[in-house]
């Protein structure tokens, strides 16, 4: 099984919501898997401590122009999508942190004068945490591009296990390289304005995805009903309501599990997982 | 005219509830441009309205005709984002997956039998508006959508293009979340970047990785923690950090209610004058002002 959560806005208690959610569950579950897609801003491992044993480099192969080869045609210059090569005089210039990797250049000259490099853009680590599987990417700082690295991360998912996938926040890209083959998202949001619009915009986007989902009410205070009204207008289910409790806060800023140090929380994290089964049952 | 950027690595730090408090702030000399294109929100609190909108178009999206195509299976093996495939093993024809597509045109160029078209994709819009303090330039991203980093860059560039025009002293840009391509799109070149962490192992986690993206640009960097009082240990290790790192420390503010009581009335914090909240975020504009000044 494969659990995504995901939020439009960030800092809505995404790594909160995952980081428990895989702690609650290994108790009863041996086989649990935190994967860490924030490869921008990973965060999880401040709270899951993990002991990492492995470490595998990610990289995007990019071209290399041999110049003793090279006639300057420029084929592959007008074939890059993404502005990567450039003919500067008698030169075709390689422009690394542009390119996707497609490998169209390589392919198209017809002087075979192009070959290919991988080039690092960051790395996955692996190891554990008690007995929680732990994965997360991290982006080298100034690169731009990201999903090559979270399928990197991907990549290590345990297809017999329960696969607790942290995304990153937004609706583009990255987001949608995390969460477009999982069972189920879960949205997490707060109630607050901002908030809600942005699980607007997520929503659109597993609605557009077709992903199954449901949301988290995370800061939830007792005399606003705005989440509840905006889900109820959307049509989606609200999973569970985290209290908007000072405790969370502060053991939040500590780096701590609020499982360990909130313990009403368990409650919710109970109802969350109900809730995931149901739906992924059905 | 001064480019400062609000940007913030972790989200949810108040990066955006700071740059519309700073709009209110630079009201009538400065633009804004709202870079976090994939979650905007700074409309919810400036409510433009729009004089122009645009259809931003970039980049192409494949697109197999199911006539042409024999099945030879070649795109397949050549596309490098796992986004062709047959959708069961008995298929004749495969499948472009439109959201792993990144149009790169591989498959287009190489399928024997040119069964593969390739149309240049709407991929959001971008608009001019007018708010209660000045133009906004802002954008929304097409669902599901690549490009986040061109659109960022038409936004900024258009925000200049109507500083200019207006004779604007300020271009302030609400950044996104990150590290990644929008952000480095939000960032490069701009005057000042202006950084919002919060007192927490991940605020203080991120907010180091992005101070070392602005080392990285050239970008001067500013730092402010918001919610200081939450975890005051945390928020002196941040402020040492930066002071090591040579940033210029712009001040803190308190945790408090006005943020969200601020939110819901769609008013800029500093519309609470009488906040500790507006009294913390005015001392940090006085500080980038000063900053700037001495540039
Ligand atoms: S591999 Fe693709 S993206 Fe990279 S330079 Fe060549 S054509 Fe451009
Ligand atoms: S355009 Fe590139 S990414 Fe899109 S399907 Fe074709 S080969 Fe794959």
């Amino acid at each position: 099984m494969k659990i995504a959560i995901a939020s439009g806005k960030g800092g809505t208690g995404k790594t909160t919501v995952s980081t428990n959610l895989a702690f609650f569950l290994c108790e009863v579950n041996d086989n649990v898997v935190y994967l860490d897609c924030d490869v921008e801003e990973p965060n999880g491992h401040l709270f899951l401590n993990p002991v990492l044993s492995e470490k595998i480099v990610s990289s995007i192969p990019v071209p290399v122009v041999d110049e003793s080869k090279c006639d300057i045609c420029g084929e592959c210059v007008r074939f890059c999508e993404y502005k990567a090569l450039v003919r500067l005089g008698k030169t075709v210039m390689v422009f690394p942190e542009l390119c996707h990797g497609c490998g169209g250049c390589t392919l198209v000259c017809p002087q075979h004068a192009i070959q290919e490099q991988p080039r690092e853009i960051g790395f996955v680590e692996s190891g554990n945490s008690g007995k929680i599987g732990f994965v997360h990417g991290r982006l080298n700082i100034g690169e731009a591009m990201s999903p090559p690295l979270i399928r990197g991360v991907l990549r290590q998912i345990h297809s017999d296990g329960v696969n607790i996938i942290d995304a990153p926040p937004g609706t583009s890209c990255p987001v949608i390289a995390s969460i477009r083959d999982v069972d189920f998202v879960v949205l997490v949001t707060e109630p607050t304005p901002f908030g809600l619009n942005d699980l607007g915009l997520a929503l659109d986007m597993v609605r557009e995805l077709g992903v199954p989902h449901g949301v988290v009410v995370n800061r939830a205070e007792e005399d606003n009903r705005d989440a509840e009204n905006f889900c109820e207008k959307k049509q989606v289910e609200i999973l569970t309501k985290i209290p908007d409790d000072r405790r969370i806060a502060e053991c939040y800023s500590k780096g701590g599990m609020i499982l360990k140090d909130v313990p009403d929380v368990r409650k919710n994290f109970e109802e969350l997982w109900n809730a995931i089964r149901k739906r992924v049952k059905e | 005219m001064k480019e400062i950027v609000i940007i913030s690595g972790k989200g949810g730090t108040g990066k955006t509830s700071i740059a519309a408090s700073f709009a209110s702030l630079a009201a009538e000399k400065a633009v804004f441009a709202d870079c976090d294109v994939d979650a905007a929100d700074l409309h919810l609190i400036l409510k433009p309205t729009i004089r122009q909108r645009t259809e931003f178009r970039s980049g192409h999206r494949a697109l197999i005709k199911s006539n042409l195509c024999t099945g030879c299976g070649r795109c397949i093996e050549l596309c490098r984002f796992e986004a062709i495939a047959k959708r069961k093993s008995d298929d004749k024809i495969p499948e472009i997956d439109p959201v792993a597509c990144e149009g790169c045109g591989v498959c287009v160029r190489f399928c024997p039998s040119q069964a593969i078209d390739f149309n240049e994709e709407v991929c959001g819009e971008w608009f001019i508006s007018d708010t209660r303090f000045g133009p906004m330039v802002h954008a929304k991203l097409g669902v599901a959508s690549e490009n986040s980093g061109r659109l960022v860059t038409l936004v900024r560039n258009e925000a200049k293009r109507v500083a200019k025009d207006k004779g604007a002293a300020y271009v302030l840009i609400d950044g996104s979340p990150g590290i990644g391509c929008p952000v480095i799109a939000s960032l490069t070149a701009t005057s000042l970047a202006l950084i919002v962490t919060e007192p927490t192992v991940s605020g203080n986690h991120d907010f180091r990785r992005i101070a070392g993206l602005t080392r990285r640009l050239g970008v001067p960097a500013m730092v402010c923690v918001n919610k200081w009082d939450i975890n005051p240990e945390k928020t002196e290790e941040i402020k040492a950090y930066a002071l090591q790192e040579g940033l210029t420390f712009a001040g803190m503010v308190q945790y408090g209610k006005t943020a969200t009581i601020a939110q819901r009335a769609e008013k800029c914090i500093v519309e609470f004058p009488d906040s500790k909240m507006a009294a913390d975020i005015k001392n940090i504009w006085v500080k980038v002002n000063e900053w700037l000044k001495k540039q």
